[in-house]
């Protein structure tokens, strides 16, 4: 029978399979409910210091194979956000990840202290939230402290979230260098934008948005097979994945895990515990025991 | 055109054919167009640079839906004229699930009768002899009673302060009617805390319930978690819920969230 358990920065998953930042992450309850759904980990939306009510709506739009959206980062602040992960740290059979997002180096330190301190296992630094809404977009130089800022106050491992920008593998390197444990690559793509013809008007209510799910999956591929070709710390290889096939094509790129998002859409909140039988079957057809002979295969 | 444009998922627009005051804060909007959905369903209707908020289908052919007026975005609405255009997407969420029992007892407060028109219209279709129950505060919030007694439904009213039909609230009324007959199924909109009261009274009695719920909608389609009661997505998971799931979750008559996911008292 393959084994299909992992070691992600020394965190032990039952199977290679992540809840990402932003689906399903609102609250103790639902994120226990995804481990059930067969998740490796699960990690809970991204928060920062006061509650942000995000944009208005039309915020997601569903364009046949993508999704397209402009949550921008809804979230009750961290207070209450600590205490439902904290929650869900208690009830969850899976281990629960954190995610912050900062406006400066100095928050994100804070955040992620107070996130940790919540009983987290690790901790995630959104840093590939897209300008379009109204945040910044981390510069090189920045990337950099915010990680060192993070990793001097939290004991946790550290992942650093990428957007999937030109200089995505120089970022991922500064994190490294900087002393993160894991990459998470990538964030969703664009902005792009959807106009509605009848009265001329972009449908979503920032007009644009970060697009995600299946039809960017050979994108993130490639952008995932760049960063675990230039670091050494685990990736979770994340965009567009909803299949065993797609999360094999992540593995073979070199991830060590793989995060699901939009594939709770398309597949179902079952979408976990399908990828994680379906790896298995291949790997049973093809006689590999474990993930270990399967990882980076690709890059060879 | 073929694709996800006719998926339900981008805006489609149509003319407000019909305009009808309900009541003096619940109109209802009669569009040109239809839409194919169950009971239970919800559009995202959507003002162009304003907002889009959630409204069930009280009607799909022609696609109806009756609004009470109790913010921003319904007063916006409120102020639309026959002839001009709405946009909307859809449908959303799941819809009762309707067996082909015999009886079944509709129970909706406020615009919760919404929801229980389309119902209505689809069980008769199904040969079910549906009876519904209207709640509202007082005589002028009663909304969609001729609506109903011209499909030749059993209507009956409840008013807090006996100003039309009995004076008490539609779960008394639902009570005594499920004594006097045998009801196969329940179902229900409004506000919570009278289903909750409802689902109680049904429970003693061995009735099946299903209950409609809100919850702060944005992405309609199960994947931001915004609309969460516990464990369940309203948005996706629901609106309709039968009762035995609600009875586990902690959030069901006691929580809600706003737009940014801090949680309110009911
Ligand atoms: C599945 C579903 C079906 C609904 N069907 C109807 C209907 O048939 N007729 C009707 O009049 N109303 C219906 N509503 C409620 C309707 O969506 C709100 O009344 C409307 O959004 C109010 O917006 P506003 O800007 O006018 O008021 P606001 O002042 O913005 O809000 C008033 C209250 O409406 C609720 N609300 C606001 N935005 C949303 C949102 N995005 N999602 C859910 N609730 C919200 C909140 O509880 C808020 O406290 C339904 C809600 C849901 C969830
Ligand atoms: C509705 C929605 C909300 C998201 N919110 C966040 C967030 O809060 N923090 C974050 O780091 N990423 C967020 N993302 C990005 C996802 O975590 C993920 O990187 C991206 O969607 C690509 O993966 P997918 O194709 O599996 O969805 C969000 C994505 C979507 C669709």
């Amino acid at each position: 029978m393959a084994n299909v358990c992992v070691s992600l920065a020394g965190i032990s998953l039952r199977n290679p399979t992540v809840l990402v930042a932003g689906i399903m992450g609102t609250n103790a309850e639902l994120l226990c409910r995804v481990g059930k759904c067969g998740a490796g980990a699960v990690t809970g939306i991204s928060c920062s210091l006061e509650p942000r009510s995000g944009a208005v709506n039309p915020c997601l739009l569903e364009l046949g194979g993508a999704l397209l959206n402009c949550v921008g980062l809804a979230n009750p602040g961290v207070e209450a956000y600590c205490i439902e992960l904290s929650k869900a740290v208690g009830a969850s059979d899976v281990p629960v990840f954190g995610s912050v997002a900062g406006s400066s180096v100095e928050e994100f330190g804070l955040l992620a202290e107070r996130v940790a301190a919540a009983g987290v296992v690790a901790v995630e630094l959104n840093l590939g939230a897209h300008s379009c809404f109204g945040r910044r977009v981390w510069n090189l130089e920045e990337i950099g402290k915010v990680v060192e800022g993070v990793k001097s106050r939290v004991k946790k491992p550290v992942f650093v979230k990428l957007a999937p920008s030109l200089g995505l593998v120089d970022n991922a390197m500064v994190a490294e260098a900087a002393g993160a444990d894991a990459i998470t690559a990538v964030h969703s793509f664009g902005p792009g934008m959807v106009i509605d013809v009848e009265s001329g008007t972009p449908v979503l209510s920032s007009r644009a948005g970060g697009m995600s799910g299946p039809a960017i999956k050979p994108l993130a591929l490639k952008c995932v097979y760049d960063v675990c070709s230039s670091v050494e710390i685990p990736v979770i290889g994340t965009g567009g994945v909803s299949t065993g096939r797609d999360a094999l094509e992540m593995i073979m790129a070199g991830a060590t895990a793989v995060g699901i998002g939009s594939g709770v859409y398309y597949r179902g909140a079952s979408v976990f515990s399908r990828v994680e039988n379906e790896i298995k079957s291949f790997m049973n057809a093809r006689g590999f025991s474990s993930l270990e002979e399967i990882r980076g295969l690709a890059l060879k | 055109m073929s694709g996800f444009s006719e998926s339900g998922m981008l805006p489609r627009t149509a003319r407000i054919r019909e305009l009808i005051n309900e009541s003096p804060r619940v109109k209802t909007f009669v569009l040109d167009a239809r839409i194919i959905a169950k009971p239970g369903q919800y559009a995202m209707v959507w003002i162009p640079g304003v907002d889009e908020k959630p409204m069930s289908i009280s009607r799909a052919d022609p696609l109806t839906f009756t609004v009470a007026n109790r913010g921003p975005f319904t007063e916006r609405l409120f102020g639309f004229k026959i002839g001009d255009n709405l946009y909307f997407r859809g449908p959303f969420g799941n819809g009762f699930v309707i067996r082909a029992v015999k009886n079944v007892l509709l129970v909706g407060g406020g615009y919760g009768v919404a929801p229980l028109r389309f119902l209505a219209e689809t069980a008769l279709q199904k040969r079910m002899v549906p009876t519904v129950v209207i709640g509202a505060r007082t005589a002028s919030d009663v909304v969609l009673e001729e609506a109903f007694k011209e499909l030749k439904v059993k209507t009956f009213v409840a008013t807090d302060d006996g100003t039309a039909g009995i004076k008490g609230s539609c779960v008394d009324v639902a009570c005594s009617l499920m004594d006097k007959e045998k009801f196969n199924a329940v179902y229900s909109c409004g506000p919570e805390k009278m289903m909750v009261a409802l689902a109680a009274e049904c429970g003693k009695r061995g009735v099946k319930c299903q209950l409609s719920l809100e919850r702060f909608i944005k992405c309609g389609i199960g994947v931001c978690g915004q609309c969460a009661c516990g464990g369940l997505r309203v948005c996706h998971d629901g609106p309709v819920f039968d009762s035995r799931v609600l009875k586990g979750v902690d959030d069901f008559g006691k929580r809600t969230r706003d737009a940014s996911g801090v949680a309110h008292d009911l």
